[in-house]
């Protein structure tokens, strides 16, 4: 039998829902025969689909907190979507989606879609190219690299790359964008890995997004000379055109739709059977300072549009590969540079801010809502920002390891340093275990609020653990616990406030795949 | 070597585009003094073509001045010879060679050597020092009308062999490389490369070998005709020809050409009738040495030897097409000069580069950059900084590895396919468009990719684009709109479409903003503090970005 057939007739059945925390997973058992049966499978057609929201998306307007809507509606009344109009997320009551996301929501409930809250990194930078850069290259904040994770990544499958490409056992571009431009994503330690295409069947385009017509002058002879070897001799040329020319039809994507444009080429791409690992695409005008939604209607406007085509654009993908018979292969991601302030600016709109929920999306995602709605202040100030809980190296590590299948001991090369493993995704192909871990409140403080001091009470299953003190901006003011703990156990540690001003402050407690985030008051 | 040997049926070439239905306007224009605006697109064309590149430094100094003051500096050439090139490799293993008394650093052009490996290492020597100079050239036209001749008397140093001749011979294209056209062939005759090349050297009464004397006449003066036709002149000539060089050769020890009459055909050499039947009467002794200047005479009483070079010249500094308009507009009176003026070479290319026929828009941005051309003048037009020639062994590193660069894209310098140079210049229909095919063309992007990237390291030292230096050459690279189009009009010759400038700043400089103010913001936020490594960084990769997707489009090719 092979071993997709295998999962098809067998998948569901074998998958254990468990309760974590303050959210929940389904995962494979570590005792599972199914992980016993796919130990020898070691998948290597796996894809991953890049989708950037260019500007800043307002995570807090797309993923809502049903538990806590008072206080959301309070920050931010003159956008604020309706209680009633938000979409539920089935078996996660606590959490809703905006109500223009209607395909999202049903991929989720179709189990298909997994959301992961409050995504971030400590010193959060508030200007849209530093917040691009760190994300694309997925650096510490401070930390200056020219390089792109995705580069490094496939820098490291496919060494020495442009040399000796391509080649039988990589005949196709490593990376694809679409678009005019490869982005520092795909730039690895040399050289960029990736090349961008904006139409796989006119070629001249996918060296050049831009070309203007030739002037019937000796230049412009010259110039369609040159354009023209390029387009014969583009080494890629000929595998990307056929790989799309066996695709001759496909689902119904939406129109106009420029996420969807672009969705719909990567599906025909990994249908026409590239073996390229990485797809990168982008949507653009999440930086709405001002107006972003319909004042009558908060329910739409232009965030709710490009929510909107974003879900749309994503379902109407997931079918069609689902059609095309692909699904098994291809997980895709969501990111942003930044998410928006808590409070909403008085010209109806946000401003730019810091963590914010990743969407990912494809048949092996575990469909989950990953930690908690983040707190929000019952009065929110302009400087209110929502804390990390998980990093998107975090993420990243997660996809590359469980997903593309790096091995655990080279992914710190390619992700600068260690971040815990998250089980996003279906990851026995890779033949990752995931284990089965369980708990509730795993850090508490006492007293709450306190006054100087607070002792933090926490529970490790073992291993690295931290604890990282973090204000509402998302500034990580001390790290009270960095260490290997050789014990599975709780513990206490103290964090003295010093002269800290009073208000809101994070403890972040991150073990394993474990990340949870405790809410602090500091009073007089 | 005889380029003979090589005229088998060339090799299947690459499928070329069909470029048939395309229709090219061309131009009535002649010699007339272009009086149009002098402007910076005006002076930056006539620098790409002049020099390697447009440097922006080199087009601010030039906006200062009028077209004729611009050209009368640029054909100024340095009366003075640059440096010879230096010792840069190791000691001979051989024993008692000579060359182990030329100290590293020093030159080894006045020490002769008998250990070939030395000699190899030297040729590799030249050719590194005649690359710094092309990447260090002063403002005038002088390095590409040196690479010009050595088109046009094409040599190899792999032919040659000894690298002090094939210096000579560098030399006296320098020394005559605007001066008169009649002395230049006779010194090239002369030249102990050339002696050694074309087989003069081994040229005698008993043994007479023609290939100089044919190739002094097909491709030195003479030609073959319109785009080589029918020779105007006969076998016979060559044979002629041939008698009356025989004698000439080389001196091994002191490294010059001599006479030797004892091997001088001394009977009379009949030429045809293209030469007016010519009798060039038999000399014996010492004064045989004077039928060269009789020959010469001869020839250059020809109309073709000026209607030949002033084509080439063309092909060279215009376009490659000379279609029925330019050869009566701007062949003929041009030659014509170059007759009235006794082969005097300046005067030609002073009423060219003063033509409105040059300056016509539609000869503008149609060269399609040589090799050299596009390697030298993107380090130039980048400001690409090599270590400085006192450090020697380093820029000799560097001026290597750009000559490798070039070499791989088909113009190896010092060693041209064969006698009649690169195909570019002389093979119709294509032309330049030979230089771009399947292979080069992607080595070109490669080479460009490179230099924006991580550039080349050897032994320490780097070579790689700075382009926030070169931002800040422009004269408001805060505004992304003018970075854009400042930046187009220094690297393109041909106009981006406005659709096509705004999608490269919304993708790149914007980063898929829609607003300007954050390439500004971003651009003041590194201004005012420099040595802030993210604020760098920020700027640093888009621009990186940005011009190296300008380097990628055809556009950058043409020159």
């Amino acid at each position: 039998m092979k071993r997709r057939d295998f999962l098809k007739k067998t998948g569901t059945g074998a998958v254990i829902p468990a309760v974590i925390g303050g959210f929940s997973l389904r995962s494979f058992g570590e005792d599972s025969p199914l992980n016993t049966l796919l130990a020898n499978a070691t998948e290597t057609d796996h894809v991953l689909v890049i989708v950037q929201l260019n500007g800043g998306n307002d995570g807090l307007n797309m993923v809502l907190p049903k538990d806590n809507y008072s206080a959301y509606n309070n920050a931010r009344t003159n956008i604020a979507i309706p209680e009633s109009k938000i979409l539920s997320l089935n078996k996660f009551d606590k959490t809703g989606l905006h109500p223009s996301m209607r395909g999202i929501q049903t991929l989720f409930n179709e189990g298909s879609l997994g959301i992961v809250q409050s995504v971030g990194y400590p010193q959060p930078n508030f200007s849209h190219f530093r917040a691009t850069d760190i994300w694309m290259s997925a650096t510490d904040s401070n930390q200056v690299l020219t390089s792109g994770w995705g580069g490094r990544y496939l820098n490291y499958e496919y060494p020495n790359f442009p040399n000796g490409y391509p080649n039988s056992t990589m005949p196709d571009p490593l990376g694809i964008q679409i678009g005019s431009v490869t982005s520092l994503t795909f730039q690895g330690p040399a050289v960029n890995m990736g090349m961008s295409i904006s139409n796989p069947t006119s070629f001249y385009n996918l060296l050049n997004g831009v070309e203007d017509p030739a002037p019937n002058t000796p230049a412009g002879k010259e110039l369609k000379y040159v354009r023209l070897v390029s387009k014969q001799t583009q080494k890629y040329a000929t595998v990307i055109k056929s790989a799309a020319d066996k695709v001759p039809s496909q689902g119904v994507y939406p129109t106009p739709n420029l996420l969807a444009d672009q969705l719909k080429i990567v599906a025909r791409l990994i249908k026409g059977g590239l073996k390229t690992r990485l797809y990168m695409v982008s949507y653009g005008g999440f930086d709405n300072h001002s107006l972003q939604v319909n004042p009558a209607d908060t329910t739409t406007g232009t965030h709710a549009t490009l929510l909107k085509n974003v879900s749309d654009a994503i379902k109407a993908f997931q079918d069609d590969i689902k059609n095309l018979g692909v699904d098994e292969r291809v997980v895709g991601m969501t990111f942003s540079e930044f998410g928006r302030r808590i409070k909403s600016n008085s010209s109806g709109g946000t401003d730019h801010g810091a963590a914010a929920p990743m969407i990912l999306f494809g048949k092996n995602v575990m469909p989950a809502v990953w930690g908690n709605n983040p707190t929000l202040p019952a009065n929110a100030t302009v400087n209110d920002n929502i804390p990390m809980q998980y990093d998107f190296r975090s993420v990243y590590a997660s996809l590359l390891e469980n997903w593309l299948c790096v091995k655990n001991s080279d992914l710190q090369a390619i992700m600068l340093k260690n971040f815990p493993n998250l089980p996003l995704v279906n990851s026995a192909s890779c033949k990752n275990v995931v284990p089965n871990t369980s708990g509730t409140n795993l850090i508490t403080n006492d007293p709450n609020p306190f006054a100087s001091s607070t002792t933090l009470k926490f529970t490790t299953a073992g291993g690295h653990t931290l604890i990282q003190i973090m204000d509402t901006m998302g500034r990580v003011l001390s790290t009270p616990v960095d260490q290997d703990y050789t014990q599975a156990g709780t513990y206490t540690t103290t964090f003295y406030s010093g002269a800290l001003p009073t208000g809101i402050y994070y403890a972040r407690l991150q073990n394993g795949i474990i990340q949870q985030v405790r809410t602090m008051m500091k009073g007089k | 070597m005889d380029r003979r040997d090589f005229l088998t049926p060339a090799k299947k070439a690459l499928a070329t585009p069909d470029l048939s239905g395309f229709k090219v306007s061309r131009t009535n224009t002649g010699l007339s003094p272009y009086t149009g605006t002098f402007g910076v697109n005006e002076i930056i064309h006539l620098l790409k073509r002049t020099m390697f590149g447009a440097a922006k430094a080199d087009v601010d100094y030039f906006r200062t001045k009028t077209l004729s003051q611009a050209i009368n500096e640029l054909l100024t050439v340095p009366s003075v010879p640059p440096s010879p090139p230096v010792k840069n490799y190791p000691n001979s293993v051989t024993a008692g060679d000579l060359d182990v008394a030329v100290t590293a650093g020093s030159t080894w052009v006045d020490t002769n050597t008998n250990d070939g490996g030395v000699d190899a290492q030297r040729r590799s020597s030249f050719k590194s020092w005649w690359q710094g100079l092309m990447i260090n050239q002063n403002k005038s036209i002088l390095e590409k009308m040196v690479l010009f001749w050595h088109n046009h008397f094409a040599t190899e140093t792999t032919d040659i062999g000894r690298a002090i001749w094939c210096y000579q011979n560098n030399t006296i294209l320098r020394k005559n490389a605007l001066g008169n056209f009649k002395q230049f062939v006779k010194d090239i005759t002369l030249d102990t490369g050339m002696l050694r090349y074309l087989n003069g050297y081994l040229n005698t009464n008993t043994a007479p070998d023609e290939n100089y004397g044919r190739e002094l006449q097909e491709l030195f003066t003479v030609g073959k005709g319109i785009d080589n036709g029918t020779p105007p002149y006969s076998e016979a000539d060559v044979k002629a020809a041939a008698k009356v060089l025989t004698g000439w050769t080389v001196n091994n020890t002191t490294n010059t050409s001599y006479f030797n009459s004892p091997k001088h055909d001394i009977t009379n050499k009949q030429f045809s009738s293209f030469y007016n039947n010519t009798i060039i009467t038999g000399r014996s002794g010492a004064t045989g040495a004077n039928e060269l200047d009789d020959m010469l005479n001869m020839i250059f009483s020809t109309n073709d030897v000026a209607q030949y070079i002033c084509r080439r010249l063309y092909r060279w500094f215009v376009y490659y097409d000379i279609d029925a308009a330019t050869e009566a507009n701007v062949i003929t009176p041009l030659a014509q000069i170059f007759r009235s003026n006794n082969y005097e070479i300046k005067p030609v290319l002073n009423a060219l580069l003063k033509s409105e026929h040059f300056f016509d828009v539609l000869n503008q941005g149609c060269q399609i950059k040589s090799p050299v051309d596009l390697n030298v003048s993107l380090c130039r037009e980048f400001n690409v900084v090599f270590p400085s020639a006192s450090d020697y062994v380093n820029a000799y590193y560097m001026w290597d590895y750009l000559r490798i660069q070039s070499f791989n894209m088909q113009q190896n310098i010092g060693d041209p396919p064969d006698v009649a140079g690169w195909k570019s210049y002389y093979q119709a229909p294509q032309f330049y468009e030979i230089w771009i095919n399947s292979d080069t063309l992607p080595k070109r992007n490669q080479f460009s990719d490179t230099m924006a990237n991580n550039g080349y390291t050897r032994n320490g030292k780097n070579i790689k684009i700075d382009f926030i230096a070169f931002a800040k050459t422009m004269p408001n690279p805060g505004d992304p709109n003018e970075l854009i189009n400042d930046s187009l009009t220094y690297l393109y010759r041909l106009p981006l479409s406005q659709a096509s400038k705004n999608q490269l700043k919304t993708d790149i400089l914007l980063s898929g903003q829609t607003q300007d103010h954050y390439w500004t913001d971003a651009w003041t936020a590194y201004i005012a503090n420099p040595a802030d490594t993210i604020n760098a960084n920020i700027v640093r990769n888009r621009l990186r970005d940005f011009y190296q997707y300008l380097m990628r489009l055809a556009e950058f090719q043409l020159a």
